[in-house]
């Protein structure tokens, strides 16, 4: 703090300043102003430091506009200047006296640059002047920042604030701010304190705090204390991370599920070996793209309705797909398995062609990015959470449509035994097209949630069709639930392996795994049971 | 729209390229010819059409200034379509059946490689302009592009002097990121940075589910150190990676990463608000303010017929290859490849940061170190510059087996392997 101050008075004297200078009246401020045009960005910081110090009335909102690139500056006249928008425009206003500048342009009107250290910087700043901010939330948050980067001044700001505190959260964690400082006061009787306060505290910074106890503290009783509550704290975390890794598991696996799903039909209950599944997904990633560019600004809105519009042009293509080549090739697998192959190459190009050979951004809505915070080692990320809900959806849905509709009773007829489905009236030719058309109309939707995960480009689904058979195979042939159980064993047993193992290697073991289960049980988890499944 | 203006841009191509050929055609006798060897399709044509495309526009310029040695140039674009050995076959074709005088190409380094020996066996000069593993220095290769020590050891010098004391390394796996994780592992530990402070991580190309690594990387850098993820992950799966990184809530400021294949190009299309303050090293941004670079975005923008386009660092290496080149054959006074291969070396021109890169004895050249901020609109913003040029070295200082060794192509050693211990120069070429 004190060599920046030196370094900058230094600099002050000894450099004369590159940008114009802004007269404010105000001494103290126009150095500030200054220092934030200078190059250096340990001037600058300087300068961010200064301003905070300067007690100026719009002090918060400067550091802010600063922060969010909103404070702009014009180079003759010398001017700093706000970005506001106003009536569909951008409009640069006056900082100092709220004269209007006319049309924001960004070539006029240059942002000030900052780097990762001042951000930090300001953000440590902005949260002791939010402090006291009415709003509780606000307070919290900038408790919590503070937690983050511990400073020792921090306690002395806090103990003052404690007492006017009303919110019993914001007091918690003011508490824990206060008991990591009291780590490392002088008696020993008050770091033993401090310890007790914070033996159910998950936050890094007291691990952190504890552990340097534990190896530094003069005082064994005081090492003692910290290494158990550091133990019981650990174990803990422990635990919470178990949950994590399950709930990645179970996140990775209903990509899998949803992914595999659609093949479980087409797969499964038909027979029919359909390479071009993949690009059935990758269809309906396209389809929520374009549905994107039809409705600009209503990104919400778009996902959701992209749900219905993949399934029926997923679903048309897979009919189309069926009635045009599939229906000739029934009972023969290997050509099936080329033509369909053929087919995904076409669709593939064809993206390639009409859209673009680059991969196309798919925005997400508001909803599904952030994450929830549970405590301060278990987060759960908001769109992982929607796709598991998702999938857990469209399963349901789609059981539902095999168990208890007209259609279903009639796919579940056909795959048993198709002459007596036949003998008993059933036009077997419409069922096989609805039954593929149904699992085609699966993979679309399949591709709306990928298009919130991964990269939409013609070559998405490739990436999908051999983690689909192996669910499929493994789960068993013509079982739904063996899909969606199959599905998740393998989402969770990648993610247990991953952290020792590493990404590639999982994925090794997954497959080797696999291999040998099918040697076992060469029908799956769950085979298909009775007299139909022999033949 | 979109598709619209691509078909345009496509008919526009084809056009150029039948002119060219056409042109070529009639006054093949009075022209020197510079091969292009790009992939214009496959996994690798994102990339390198564009540099197919800065190639077309520095000869075009070349030729409104008159030519070469009293010559116009003429450009002879073959597609090896992301297929490494159609490189080496493209490459015959371009020495061997059109003559070309030089070829500028390449991208991945498995495709360099591939053509390697077609070079060496024909003797005709490469210009390689992407950033790459170094290990590397052949008689007839001369790389633009950054080797490790331009790009990857002041990227953590940068961090170092930020505070940072734990470190990622993560990359896709192949022999890029392995051989520059290598180095920097061995150049972290010569700087004192303990074993349990660097965690390595490897995943396969276009990986997409970031969730475990990320929460990993989350962990390790929640341990009271500042910690840095050095990212050698490339192509697309950077996208979901940066994506995990937002949702997780991970900011440049509590861990940034600093990525050595993400630039301008990789940025746009993609939405840049969550990666705001994460770092790239490269030899040029297009931000770079000077008259040079603002001329060279100019001339682009009017040649791409977009003002969308962007600049970015291998069309930079390939603006100073092509001009070394140029530079070299005015000295040489021919076009023959070994003259003009003697010629090269000592070379200097103007790079668009502002300063003079030569061509060292070794085939690397002088480049300026930038480090760049990801800014809200796609573009970079500099944090930081090395004060002079950095010289490329082609053998790595921090690895055993090849601190020894050194490259010089001049007489009398002649010799792109040597070993300073014992005095033996490896007779293997690269």
């Amino acid at each position: 703090m004190l060599r920046i101050i030196v370094t900058t008075l230094l600099l002050c004297l000894s450099t004369p300043l590159t940008a114009a200078e802004i007269e404010t009246g105000d001494k103290m401020l126009d150095t500030a102003f200054a220092q934030l045009l200078d190059r250096d960005f340990d001037v600058k910081a300087a300068g961010v430091e200064m301003l905070a110090g300067s007690g100026h009335p719009q002090a918060g909102e400067l550091l802010r506009g600063l922060l969010e690139g909103e404070l702009r500056y014009l180079n003759q006249p010398a001017r700093l200047v706000w970005m506001r928008e106003r009536s569909g425009g951008k409009f640069a206003v006056d900082v100092l006296d709220g004269t209007d500048h006319g049309e924001f342009s960004a070539r006029k009107f240059k942002k000030l640059p900052i780097n990762n250290a001042m951000r930090a910087q300001i953000r440590s700043l902005l949260a002791q002047l939010e402090l006291s901010d009415p709003n509780p939330a606000v307070r919290l948050k900038s408790v919590n920042a503070m937690l983050e980067n511990p400073e020792p001044e921090h306690a002395a700001l806090i103990r003052s604030l404690l007492q006017k505190e009303q919110e019993s959260a914001v007091r918690e964690a003011m508490h824990v701010v206060l008991a990591l400082a009291g780590l490392t006061a002088t008696e020993p009787e008050r770091r033993r304190r401090a310890i007790a306060d914070l033996s159910d505290s998950l936050e890094p910074a007291v691990r952190n705090g504890l552990t340097r106890l534990v190896n530094n503290d003069p005082d064994a009783q005081v090492r003692a204390d910290a290494a158990s509550a550091l133990r019981k704290i650990e174990k803990r975390v422990v635990l919470f991370g178990h949950l994590e890794t399950l709930f990645f598991g179970l996140s990775a696996g209903s990509v899998l599920v949803l992914a595999a799903i659609g093949l479980a039909i087409t797969f499964g209950v038909m027979g029919v070996i359909n390479m071009a599944h993949g690009e059935l997904i990758m269809l309906g990633a396209y389809t929520t793209y374009l549905m994107q560019q039809l409705m600009p600004g209503m990104i919400g809105l778009s996902i959701l309705l992209s749900i219905p519009a993949a399934f029926l042009v997923s679903a048309g293509v897979g009919v189309a797909i069926e009635r045009g080549v599939i229906r000739f090739l029934y009972g023969r697998p290997l050509e099936t398995l080329l033509a369909t192959f053929g087919i995904s190459l076409i669709l593939q190009q064809l993206v390639r062609t009409l859209i673009s050979p680059q991969n196309v951004p798919v925005s997400n809505p508001d909803f599904l990015s952030g994450l929830w915070q549970i405590n301060s080692v278990l987060s759960l990320t908001y769109n992982r959470l929607y796709i598991f809900a998702f999938c857990l959806l469209v399963f349901a849905g789609l059981f539902f449509v095999l168990k208890y509709t007209w259609l279903g009773l009639q796919v579940r007829a056909v795959s048993q035994n198709r002459a007596m489905a036949r003998a008993m009236g059933v036009r077997s030719a419409r069922v096989d097209a609805l039954t593929f058309g149904l699992g085609s109309g699966i993979a679309g939707i399949a591709g709306v949630a990928l298009s919130q995960l991964t990269n939409v480009g013609p070559n998405l689904g490739q990436a999908y069709i051999v983690d689909s058979f192996m669910v499929v195979v493994f789960g068993g042939v013509g079982n739904l639930w063996g899909t969606l159980i199959g599905g998740f064993g393998l989402g969770i047993a990648n993610k247990v392996m991953e952290p020792w193992a590493g990404a590639v290697l999982a994925k090794i073991l997954v497959l080797i795994f696999i291999i040998l289960f099918i040697q076992k049980r060469p029908r799956g988890l769950f085979p298909q049971k009775g007299r139909a499944a022999e033949g | 729209m979109h598709f619209a203006s691509k078909l345009r841009r496509l008919s526009l191509a084809v056009c150029t390229v039948t002119a060219l050929g056409l042109a070529g055609a009639v006054q093949a006798a009075d022209t020197i010819k510079v091969g292009v060897l790009h992939s214009l399709s496959g996994t690798m044509a994102i990339s390198e059409t564009t540099l197919k495309d800065t190639m077309l526009m520095l000869i075009e310029e070349q030729n409104k200034k008159g030519g070469l040695l009293g010559k116009k140039l003429e450009a002879v674009v073959v597609d090896p379509a992301s297929n490494w050995p159609l490189f080496a076959e493209k490459a015959r074709e371009l020495i061997e059946k059109e003559k070309v005088d030089a070829v500028f190409g390449c991208w991945t380094s498995v495709s360099r490689k591939s053509v390697l020996p077609v070079f060496e066996e024909l003797n005709s000069l490469l210009f390689y302009p992407v950033q790459y593993e170094g290990e590397e220095s052949s008689k007839n290769v001369f790389y633009t592009g950054a080797a490790p020590n331009q790009q990857a050891i002041p990227a953590v010098d940068y961090l170092m002097a930020q505070g940072v004391q734990r470190w990622v390394l993560a990359g896709t796996d192949y022999v890029y990121p392995r051989t520059t994780n290598k180095i920097l592992e061995a150049y972290l530990k010569a700087k004192g940075v303990a074993e349990s402070d660097i965690m390595i991580n490897y995943t396969p190309f276009g990986h997409s589910d970031w969730q475990s690594i990320v929460a990993d990387i989350k962990k390790f850098g929640s341990a009271g150190k500042k910690s840095a993820v050095v990212s050698t992950i490339n192509g697309d799966a950077n996208v979901p990676f940066y994506k995990e990184l937002g949702n997780q809530g991970i900011s440049a400021e509590s861990i940034p990463v600093v990525a050595f294949s993400v630039g301008e190009e990789e940025l746009s299309g993609i939405d840049t608000k969550p990666l705001v303050g994460h770092l790239a090293a490269w030899n040029y941004f297009m931000s770079v303010e000077n008259d040079a670079n603002d001329a060279f975005i100019d001339a682009w923008h009017k040649f791409i017929k977009s003002e969308a386009r962007v600049t970015n660092d291998p069309m930079e290496a390939h603006y100073i290859g092509f001009n070394m080149w140029v530079e070299a054959v005015k000295k040489a006074g021919t076009t023959d490849p070994s003259a003009v291969g003697e010629a090269l070396i000592g070379v200097a021109v103007p790079n668009l940061s502002g300063g003079l890169s030569a061509m060292m004895p070794n085939h690397h050249i002088t480049k300026p170190v930038l480090i760049g901020e990801i800014q809200d609109d796609g573009q970079f913003q500099i944090v930081s510059q090395t004060p002079g040029l950095v010289v490329g070295d082609a053998w790595s200082d921090y690895l055993e087996g090849s601190k020894d060794i050194i490259a010089d192509w001049r007489a009398p050693l002649s010799c792109g392997n040597f070993n300073v211990k014992t005095a033996k120069c490896s007779g293997q070429n690269y």
